[in-house]
């Protein structure tokens, strides 16, 4: 991927190999420079936890990991991710680092259809990893980059700000 | 929508990035955190046949102080302004901008040079150059230059940067213990675009106003300085009355442009209303 070549101008078709560590495993898949890092993760690598709404940047549901940052996958290009760490919802779920969370959304509600839930409980991590003992303000601050459009957020918010009071006194799972 | 096709091209120097845009004439586009590049992208809005990738140049990234100024890199991320301590000491202005700017994962790819470049009217960042007296460095084919913010924006989304001319760093005069800052929006829902913001920095000898640089974003075409308003509180302590004097100023300071959504007198009251707001916090001290 270095070193500029004339020819780069003449083939834009052309593929190119990337490689990823994806949710602790390194992969590596051939994608056209416009495909986005939401269309590798779903379509290559059939990761199809991290969900594309709105893939404008405004609706969240698309939110990854990327070299431990919440960002949009669909506001990236997989090339540009090239050597890059990821990790998508399945990779959270996997490793138990949000298991609280998930709990916490499930007992109270705070999912109907599922849609935003991954781009939600990314952001949510995030959150909580800065953030110990966030407001509602604040978590209200850091989700307003989500859309959810079934449950009103009320309940979204009860459970992130349930799992960082259970943290703060060594009940999670972190 | 998905983007046209595209080559993609990594640069490990501004060199390599400024040459491989020569080759390519009009039909290349540089990206650094491509959070208004994607979009447009993805809209077809803009269609070139190269990306030229320049989150990878080191000689973009860092800030540090140089003379009297705060040099920081076109490649600082929207959330180190809030995280980096210097920007915090010496352009506090920024520092508190930064909450407004989008959201916090779109602050995380986001670059305060392409913010600068992209020049958008709705944005923080450009407004905030303006208020701070900041200077742009621009690298081209043809060498580097530093260009005054106040020379910088020139129409809807129109900078002096030249096609093909990379912003390599931003200047900002450092924050003296005689100055003070003041920063605000008004949106309808937070992480929105404004419907009307201002940045300010003041100069004081004690309660008076020596200096004073106010500039709006979301009323015009570009980032604007209300000089008018400026020269209304220069040599003021900031009265009531000198207050509702620099009020009355932004109308000959400002053009709002017609909107169904938000009309011209409106923009021009919230403006006024924001503008009292901020002077009477920077009053007392803000
Ligand atoms: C949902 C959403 C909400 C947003 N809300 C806000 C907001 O409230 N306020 C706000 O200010 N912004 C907002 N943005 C825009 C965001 O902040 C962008 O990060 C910023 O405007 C552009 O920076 P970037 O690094 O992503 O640039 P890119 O998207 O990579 O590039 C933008 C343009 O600048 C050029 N460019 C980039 N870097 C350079 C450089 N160093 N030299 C020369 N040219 C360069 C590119 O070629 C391109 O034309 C929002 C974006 C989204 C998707
Ligand atoms: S799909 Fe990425 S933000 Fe909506
Ligand atoms: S649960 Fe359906 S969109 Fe949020």
């Amino acid at each position: 991927m270095s070193g500029f070549d004339q020819t780069l101008l003449d083939d834009a078709d052309e593929t190119v190999r990337v490689q990823l560590t994806v949710n602790g495993r390194r992969v590596a898949c051939e994608v056209a420079p416009r495909e986005t890092l939401v269309d590798c993760l779903r379509n290559e690598l059939e990761l199809t936890g991290t969900h594309a709404g709105c893939e404008m940047g405004a609706c969240g549901a698309c939110l990854v990991q990327l070299d431990g940052r919440a960002v949009h996958s669909c506001l990236m290009f997989a090339v540009q991710a090239d050597g890059a760490t990821i990790n998508t919802i399945e990779g959270l779920s996997e490793t138990g680092v949000i298991a609280d969370l998930q709990a916490e959304f499930h007992r109270r509600n705070a999912l109907q259809c599922g849609f935003c839930t991954p781009g939600m409980l990314v952001n949510a991590h995030e959150l909580l990893s800065q953030v110990a003992q966030p407001s509602r303000e604040e978590i209200r601050d850091a989700l307003s980059g989500n859309y959810c459009r079934c449950t009103g957020y009320e309940a979204i918010v009860d459970a992130i700000e349930a799992v960082a009071q259970a943290r703060d006194q060594g009940g999670g799972t972190k | 929508m998905k983007a046209r096709a595209f080559s993609y091209f990594r640069a490990a120097t501004i060199d390599q990035a400024l040459d491989a845009h020569a080759r390519a004439g009009d039909d290349a586009r540089f990206i650094a955190g491509g959070q208004s590049l994607v979009p447009a992208l993805s809209l077809r809005l803009q269609a070139p046949r190269l990306l030229i990738d320049i989150t990878h140049i080191d000689e973009l990234r860092g800030v540090r102080r140089d003379g009297g100024y705060l040099r920081i890199g076109a490649l600082t991320r929207h959330c180190e302004m809030l995280s980096e301590p210097l920007i915090a000491e010496f352009a506090p202005l920024l520092h508190a901008a930064a909450p407004f700017v989008a959201h916090p994962a779109i602050r995380n790819r986001g670059t305060f040079g392409g913010s600068v470049a992209l020049a958008d009217p709705a944005s923080e960042f450009p407004a905030m150059t303006l208020a701070l007296d900041a200077e742009i460095e621009i690298a081209g084919p043809s060498g580097s230059c530093r260009v005054k913010a106040d020379d910088f924006f020139l129409d809807l989304f129109e900078t002096a940067l030249q096609p093909g001319e990379l912003i390599t760093a931003v200047y900002v005069p450092l924050f003296k213990a005689d100055q003070r800052f003041a920063f605000d929006e008004l949106a309808r829902r937070r992480g929105d675009y404004a419907l009307v913001g201002c940045g300010m920095l003041a100069t004081f000898t004690g309660e008076r106003v020596d200096d004073i640089r106010i500039s709006f974003f979301s009323v015009g075409n570009t980032p604007t300085r209300v000089k008018g308003a400026e020269a209304t509180l220069i040599g003021s302590s900031l009265e009531a009355e000198r207050i509702a004097a620099a009020q009355a100023a932004l109308e000959g300071d400002l053009a709002p442009p017609d909107s169904d959504e938000v009309p011209p007198a409106m923009r021009l009251h919230l403006a006024r209303v924001l503008l009292g707001r901020m002077l009477g916090r920077l009053g007392e001290g803000a």
